[in-house]
Order: C-alpha cells, then structure tokens, then sequence
C-alpha cells in the first residue's frame, strides 16, 4: 500500500507490485519486438476473461498516480463496459479520469481508436479477445507460433485472396490484419478497418489479451500496414453518410435504428469527438 | 431530437441493486447463513474451493451465496479473491499415504491391506427423493466404528511390488505454477494435473467419458480413491524446521490402465492421477482418465486423434472461468464491428444487384 487510495484493501490499481513488474517487463519486450506476442502471466480480475482482463492489467501495470485515464467502449465513454472499468480504476487507483480524449494521459479502448488524433505522451490501451490474427486459419498455438516464427504468413495472403475472387472484396471488416515494420503480422483487436490507418500513430500503443495471456505493443510512430493487393488496394471505408448531430464527414459512424418502419440515422461512435464539434457549433441534419 | 442514450452508470448501479434483492429472495423466508451452507451443501462448498484453487470453506460457502448458487460464478469470486492474496512460501508436498482416510476403496483387489472403507457416499443409495427432508433434515447420529490409527498403504504399491505397474520415479523438481507462468506448450505431467485440478467438472468428465466410450480408450480401474484429511506444513527458514500449518481434505484417485510392453521391455500396467480438493471424487477419477489419455506420447502410444488425447485442445478450454467469461463477452456491444459488417454485406450485395430497400428506408 505504497500510495494512498480509497480502496484499502488492495493495492494501488489493485495488482501487487510483482504482478505490475512482470507486466511491464511484458510491455517493454513488446515495445522491443513491435507485434510480437509476448506471453504472460495473465491474472484473475475482479471482472470477467473476455471482458478487457488483458486490458485492465496493461492499464494497472503503465497508470500513475498523475494520470489521467479515460475509457471508451465502441468509441464511446458512456457503454456499459467502459462506466464499469472506469470506475474501478477511480477505486483501485483514485486516479483522475475524463472523457476529452486530448486530456487524457492514458486510454483504455474496445474496439475503436479515438478520432481525434493522439499525441506524444499518450497511451492507448486496447483490449484484445483474440490477440493471433491467424488463429481462424490455424486453431493451434504451437503451429501459429511456428509460422509466425518462420514468417509463414502465406496462408492469410490466399484467404484475402479468396474473398476476393468469391465477393469481389477483402471480407474482412473488422480485425482488419496488419503488417509491423516489414516483420510480424499482428492482430489490431477488433477495430473496424477504418481505424487502422490511424495506427501509425505519435501515441504508444499497448494490446492486452487477457484470457489468452499475451501482450504486444506498438512504439510511437511504427509502421503498420494493412494487408493488401496491389489491384486490391486496401480501403478502410465507412457507412457513406456524415454524422446527423454533428455533421462530421470523417468519422466512423455508428447506425442507431429509430422507429420499427425501418428509419436509421447515422452518428457518431466516437461521443466524445461529437459531443466536442456540438459544443464548438457544428451541426448535424437532426441537430 | 435524438439524444444518446446516457446513464449507463446509474443503469448499472440499479441492476445490482435489484440483484441483490433477488439474491436475498423472499424476505419472509429466513436468510440462509454461510455456515448453513458451509456445513449443508458440502459438496457444493468443495467444487468452489477445487476449481477456485483456494482451500478455505467459509470463503467458498460465502462465495456461493454471493452467487445466488451459481457455482461458476463462485469459481469466479474465489478466483478474482486469491490472484490478490501475498504468497508466503510453499507448503512441502502432502503425504496422501499418511491420509487419515474416511473413505477408501479400490476396484482391483477384493480386499486389501487397510480395507475398503465405504465412507459417506450416496453410491448406493437409491435414488428416491426423500420427502421427510423438505419437513424435518434431523438425522440419528451414525454408528460409530473402530478406527485405526496405522497409516493405509497405497494399492498401487502393491502392483509396484512385482514389478507389475510402472515406475512413478521421485521428482524433486520444482513443480511449474500455472497461477504465476503463463501456459506454454508441450505442459509437462505436473502442469496438465494442475490445470485439470482447477478445470471444469463437466468439462472434465466429458473428455473422460469420451475415453471410455473408445475415443482414446486406455481402459481404466480405479487402483483406489481415498478421500480423507492430510496435514499441510511448510519449512520455516526462521526456524529451521517445518510446522504444520494446517490440515486439508482431498480425494485422490490413482487408476491402473491398460498395460504396455515392447521387445525389450514386459508388458506392465500404466497410472492414471487424479487429486482434487475436498470430497470431489468424480472428478478426481475423471482427472485421472485424462492424464493418462494425455500421455499418449510419452507412453508410446498412437495419437488417434481424439479430442483427450490433445494437451492443447484439454488445457486450452477446461478453464470455466475463462470460457464462460469469453462466452458471455458476446452479450457486450459490439455494433461498431456489427456496422462494418453491416457495411460490408451491403456492399457486397449491392453489387449482386441483391439489395431492396436501401434508399427507401433512409
């Protein structure tokens, strides 16, 4: 009990200080060897495997006392997950937190990055379920461990080109595979493709698999490509509407069904990066 | 005007508030204490403290309580409880041969050197519900026997004796911790029995039944299953000796599979091992069937391709906590991944010329 929080019984962001040492000496071989799957000693967390277990322990292990965490579930601060892992950092940790992206020292997220882009300085935290982008080609570990080993990437090359040639797309929406630096294939959790250029990024990037007990990370400003054919190019596109609140063009938009008559409008996943343009003036068709 | 749903946070305060009411139940119906089910639903209490890894039964019966029954859920609390507990040391290894046995029987020998002792078990008792239950659970005491104060050999070094069974040579070798490394395969022997300790019952029994229903038979006996109380001490460095810290229940169960033999070597019967905390003998024998499927490979056998035969498979999913955590994860919001498939199968159909409705509902 090294530093005062409002939760006595437990420590500091609530794992012990040996876990929070092995944790980051995880994180920083994994900033060593960016994509590279670094396994750990994953512990049991007071919430659920699948639930951001992976997350909430690289969270733990990088948070200070100083820092300001926010926590976005679907790009929003306001999802069920992220209200319950929020707050149990503000009682572990008793560690300010926010919803404005550019106050924020350090963001755990599910599923989205911010839109606005982040800075030096600032880590993003993802949860991650299935952390082994080749795991749906290849069930085992000990085989995609070897093909990662071996660069045997071969494999997830045929099945984008087996999309291709049955839709006449790449199929894959979300968990959209990358490229780091030329070398290991990494898994990008699940964001919606649309996210993944941003992942070339100024911010450090830390992954988090729980349950499947890895971790992985992204130094600032490392290369990330998505995979693609050259007359395949890859396209990380959105519904095709602007936000209706905001009437932001850019942003990834979630689809919220209105009446039962089939209407639907389009607004922002990012509620922070929306409620933000509001507040400045910008309006939506429905503002 | 549309307005983002906001309040998840007072949404959930509320859901707990209202499952705290269910939990309590009917409020005219006396509350059930934890030492109620500490010393009623025994059984229940063992499961919990098996598969969460923490020997302490008033946690455990707390644990269910707090579940409202759901014994998954209290795995879980005992699970999140003990990842947060300091580690002192470790305790030196049990002698189960020292066990004070309350029940022991093997299905080998007729009888045998310590005897069979039946113990409190329901196996034969006809299962016909007992209503004089619901009105009135007082029982006459048990008759009392004599009890013997020599420890109960192991039936399995009977076989040892003629050389008929193989060697289970002593390891002083660190065992691994799975609760402290991550799982990394190939687990050796010491790992896979931890991790089937603390694994699913049922999904522990399925892959051992499966074994005796031909996929990956090794034809099991039960050598013996002793379920009794043994004493756990640690070696003090400031002491210089070791004290014993205290005395836990457990069943163990050693089976005596289908034998082996080469050219070199006679044919010699194989082990199956199982130890569980508590009373929890049908998964101590299924522990022991899927250990001894397990080591297909360092037996000589073939690998048939049965899903117990498959360390990675077994290890990967007998983890209840994990599985129902990932499981349920599904009930989280996902629709920013649901719009980009949404996204993507519109595209797609549209360009089959497939899609109706599109413009017309916007």
């Amino acid at each position: 009990m090294e530093w005062g929080n409002s939760m006595t019984e437990y420590n500091f962001a609530y794992l012990d200080e040996q876990t929070k040492r092995m944790i980051r000496r995880a994180i920083l071989k994994g900033l060593a060897i960016p994509g590279y799957q670094v396994p750990f000693a994953s512990r049991e967390m007071p919430m659920p495997y699948g639930w951001g277990t992976g997350g909430v322990q690289v969270s733990a292990a990088v948070l200070t006392p100083e820092d300001t965490l926010k926590v976005i579930d679907q790009g929003a601060d306001d999802t069920t997950n992220a209200v319950s892992i929020r707050k149990f950092f503000e009682r572990t940790a008793g560690v300010a937190t926010t919803t404005a992206t550019a106050e924020a020292s350090v963001i755990q997220t599910r599923h989205r990055i911010p839109e606005e882009p982040l800075v030096e300085d600032q880590i993003l935290v993802y949860q991650v379920p299935i952390p082994e982008p080749l795991r749906f080609l290849e069930p085992r570990e000990t085989e995609t461990r070897k093909m990662h080993s071996l660069e045997e990437y071969g494999p997830m090359h045929v099945k984008l080109y087996e999309d291709i040639s049955r839709h006449g797309h790449i199929a894959t929406a979300y968990a959209y595979p990358v490229q780091v630096e030329g070398r290991y294939m990494m898994d990008p959790s699940p964001i919606p493709k649309f996210d993944n250029p941003k992942m070339e990024m100024p911010a450090i990037q830390l992954f988090g698999a729980g349950r499947e007990q890895r971790i992985y990370a992204l130094p600032p400003y490392t290369k990330v490509v998505s995979l693609d054919f050259e007359d395949h190019p890859f396209d990380p596109s959105k519904a095709p509407h602007p936000c209706r609140l905001c009437g932001a063009e850019g942003a990834y938009l979630d689809e919220v069904i209105t009446d039962d008559e089939g209407g639907r409008m389009f607004v922002c996943s990012d509620t922070d990066f929306c409620e933000r343009r509001r507040a400045a003036g910008h309006e939506g068709a429905q503002a | 005007m549309y307005v983002a749903v906001k309040g998840g946070e007072r949404a959930i305060e509320n859901a707990h508030a209202w499952l705290a009411e269910e939990r309590r139940g009917d409020t005219d119906v006396a509350e059930l204490s934890v030492a109620q089910i500490r010393e009623q639903l025994s059984l229940a209490v063992n499961r919990v403290m098996a598969e969460g890894s923490l020997f302490d039964p008033d946690l455990a019966a707390l644990a269910i309580k707090q579940a409202r029954g759901d014994l998954i859920e209290a795995i879980f609390l005992i699970r999140a409880y003990r990842t947060t507990l300091p580690r002192f040391g470790f305790s030196r290894p049990i002698e189960t041969a020292e066990m004070a046995c309350d029940r022991r029987i093997s299905a080998t020998f007729k009888d045998l050197p310590g005897g069979q002792v039946l113990g409190p078990t329901f196996d034969y008792t006809h299962r016909l519900l007992d209503f004089k239950l619901a009105a009135d659970g007082e029982v006459p005491p048990a008759p009392m026997g004599q009890t013997s104060a020599e420890p109960v050999p192991h039936v399995t070094g009977f076989l040892n004796r003629e050389g008929l069974i193989e060697e289970a040579p002593a390891d002083d070798s660190d065992p691994g911790d799975l609760t402290r490394e991550p799982l990394e395969l190939p687990a050796d022997r010491s790992l896979r029995l931890q991790s089937l300790a603390r694994a699913d019952e049922g999904f522990t029994l399925g892959m051992a039944y499966s074994t005796q229903r031909g996929y990956a038979r090794t034809h099991a006996f039960v050598a013996e299953l002793r379920i009794g109380t043994v004493a756990v001490e640690m070696d003090i460095p400031e002491l210089g000796f070791e004290i014993e810290i205290s005395e836990i229940t457990v069943t163990e169960c050693e089976t005596v599979n289908q034998f082996k033999g080469s050219k070199t070597e006679p044919p010699q019967f194989t082990r199956g091992y199982g130890l569980i905390f508590g009373q929890s003998e049908r998964k101590a024998i299924s522990v022991a069937l899927v250990d001894r499927a397990l080591r297909w490979d360092e037996l000589g056998e073939d690998d048939v391709g049965a899903p117990a035969q498959d360390a990675e498979f077994v290890l990967y999913h007998g983890d209840n906590v994990q599985a129902t955590g990932f499981l349920e994860h599904i009930k989280l919001p996902h629709y920013v991944d649901f719009q980009s498939e949404l996204e993507l199968v519109r595209k797609l159909r549209r360009e089959a010329g497939s899609d109706k409705g599109q413009e017309a509902a916007e």
